[in-house]
């Protein structure tokens, strides 16, 4: 009887030791490629000698730091990445949830289905792919402006103009990410329970009444999850819209962190100076994270953290 | 009273109705344009003529776009790393999942710890450039499949869907003498097949859509993507506009063929991938 048991034991410890080799492999990657360069950022703190290495170079405290500080181009950087973003949560926070309320409105399962399908697709195309199509329209001879023409007006420097390629960097935004967030707030409004709206219906309530005392609160917590984790990376910028979008004209305000880190730390290879003004970021948007969860967390929502 | 609010109604889905189609039409326009684009004729395209339906439909476009040697290369070579990078992904997010899934496995908390840290914490472009240049894996076909070889996000979807699995189907396993490489083969796997179909396709779109890592890592043009080649052909353009000049070095129809070729993957896809798509949105979701 004894060693039976012990034999089931030396069995069970002898499968752990085949879980433990799968994860052989995942460690090996979770320490070469996530926390080891993530000493690399010591070089924000250094003069970086790429004949030295990261080590042996010269320390130089915050003098990155200050230099960023002092210039005016990555300012001008953070605050297009601040403005951009901003626009984002603006005009393409809530058009999903506008959507996905009307939609729930909506009896044809045809249309809804859809319009889902359909609004999901761009989703799945490629900043470069999306670029070649907007510059197609909104350029002299683009299809936006031959239907500006064909209304009477004149044409219109889309890409060129500060203002307006913003207004196309942030359409461009909707027209990618709209479908993603819609689906997300359907799912939340189909996991809802349908009889206090029809409880609703029967009292009488006007739909506009409905939408705002029963459909509104039901996706609440969604929708404050999404603003928090939108408001959390104000700070930071996905690199490959911002690159694709802008052109050489609109340099001025389509230049954010993540295209100012490339093009001096990757094409100028400034390595030191571009690190410190990732870690800046870096630093910048974990607080803003653990600064928005918290307030999530005191109006009475659940946080993300 | 009744039926006046029954009219109202009626009136309103058919109101909505019609507002939700025109969302979707304009929703398809910027592809369908493209589309169109790339089946006229050259002179139709110059002239304005093209909307959303082809104009002096011609092949002409594919032909050249075809003929272009480096371009179907790039399209074939982008094709196999996409298939071979997702089957990488795929057996490392499957080997950190499966044993972080058992409860009681020692030291499973801390390294999982360790996988989450990872999606708030990243090393920013340059020290991560810089980890793959002293790895040697710069403009080397490696340097776009291993630094995205595993992510935390999706194998915590894996792990939860292993854990989801019923723990007496792995009970009745391991008294059946079935070891644990066995027991995910044979067991786990099969059992959490639509998981994996949807995580795949989330690996498979993100390497053929990714664009940054090429313009990274990767130096000789051989080992450029789609669409990496496809943006060269983009920018020609946007050089062109910038300097206010109207001669185009690559003519509209033939980027527009080039933009059709290189999304087709992706659109001959869609409608298959695209409910394993809302399964993984959802999975992410209930998660977040």
């Amino acid at each position: 009887m004894k060693s039976k048991e012990t034999s089931k034991k030396s069995v069970k410890k002898n499968y752990n030791r085949q879980l433990y080799a799968m994860l052989v492999l995942p460690v090996i990657y979770l320490v070469l490629f996530c926390y080891k360069p993530m000493l690399g950022v010591v070089i924000a703190f250094k003069k970086f000698n790429i004949f030295a290495g990261m080590w042996e170079s010269q320390w130089v405290g915050l003098q990155h730091f200050k230099e960023a500080f002092a210039s005016s181009v990555f300012w001008n950087a953070l605050k297009n990445t601040l403005i951009l973003n901003l626009g984002d949560i603006i005009l393409g926070f809530p058009i999903p949830i506008i959507l996905a309320i009307l939609l729930n409105e909506l009896n044809s399962s045809y249309i809804k289905k859809l319009t889902q399908v359909v609004l999901y697709l761009p989703n799945f195309l490629s900043w470069v792919i999306i670029s070649g199509i907007v510059i197609q329209l909104c350029s002299a001879g683009g299809l936006i402006n031959n239907i500006f023409q064909g209304l009477g007006g004149s044409t219109i420097d889309f890409l060129g103009s500060p203002f307006k390629w913003r207004l196309v960097y942030w359409f461009a935004g909707i027209w990618q990410g709209a479908g993603y967030s819609l689906i997300i707030y359907l799912a939340a409004l189909s996991g809802t329970d349908p009889s206090l709206g029809e409880a609703a219906y029967i009292d009488g309530a006007a739909r506009m009444k409905r939408i705002l005392h029963v459909t509104v609160p039901q996706i609440r917590g969604t929708i404050t999850i999404m603003l928090i984790m939108q408001m959390g990376k104000i700070v930071s910028i996905g690199f490959e819209r911002p690159y694709m979008l802008g052109n050489t004209l609109v340099k001025d305000v389509s230049e954010v962190i993540s295209t100012y880190v490339y093009s001096v730390g990757l094409q100028s290879a400034r390595f030191d100076f571009a690190t410190a003004i990732g870690l800046f970021q870096s630093v910048v948007g974990i607080a803003l994270i653990l600064f928005v969860n918290a307030i999530a967390k005191r109006l009475g929502e659940e946080g993300i953290i | 009273m009744h039926e006046m609010n029954n009219l109202k109604n009626r009136m309103f889905q058919i109101v909505l109705g019609v507002l939700f189609v025109l969302v979707t039409v304009i929703t398809l326009v910027p592809i369908l344009r493209v589309i169109s684009m790339s089946f006229s004729s050259k002179g139709a395209i110059l002239s304005g003529k093209v909307f959303i339906y082809p104009v002096e439909f011609t092949l002409q476009a594919y032909e050249r776009v075809l003929i272009n040697g480096s371009f179907i290369r790039s399209f074939l070579y982008t094709i196999v790393l996409t298939l071979g990078s997702t089957f990488i992904c795929m057996v490392m997010t499957i080997l950190a999942a499966y044993p972080l899934s058992k409860k009681n496995l020692k030291g499973g908390g801390i390294l999982m710890t360790l996988f989450v840290l990872t999606m708030y914490f990243n090393p920013g472009t340059i020290p991560t450039y810089l980890n793959i240049k002293e790895l040697g894996l710069i403009d080397t076909v490696w340097a776009l499949i291993v630094p995205g070889a595993l992510s935390a996000y999706n194998m915590i979807i894996m792990m939860t869907s292993f854990a989801s699995i019923d723990q007496s189907l792995f009970e009745a396993a391991y008294i059946d003498g079935c070891t644990e490489v066995k027991t995910l083969i044979k067991i786990a796997i099969p059992l959490t097949g639509s998981t994996i179909a949807a995580l795949s396709l989330f690996y498979a779109v993100g390497r053929w859509n990714g664009v940054s890592d090429v313009l990274y890592y990767i130096n000789s043009s051989k080992l450029y993507t789609v669409q990496m080649v496809l943006k060269q052909m983009i920018e020609s353009i946007a050089i062109s506009l910038v300097e206010g000049s109207t001669t185009n070095l690559v003519a509209d129809n033939i980027k527009s063929a080039s933009i059709v070729v290189s999304m087709l993957p992706m659109l001959i896809a869609y409608p298959f991938i695209q409910r394993y798509f809302t399964k993984g949105i959802m999975l992410g979701a209930l998660k977040g």
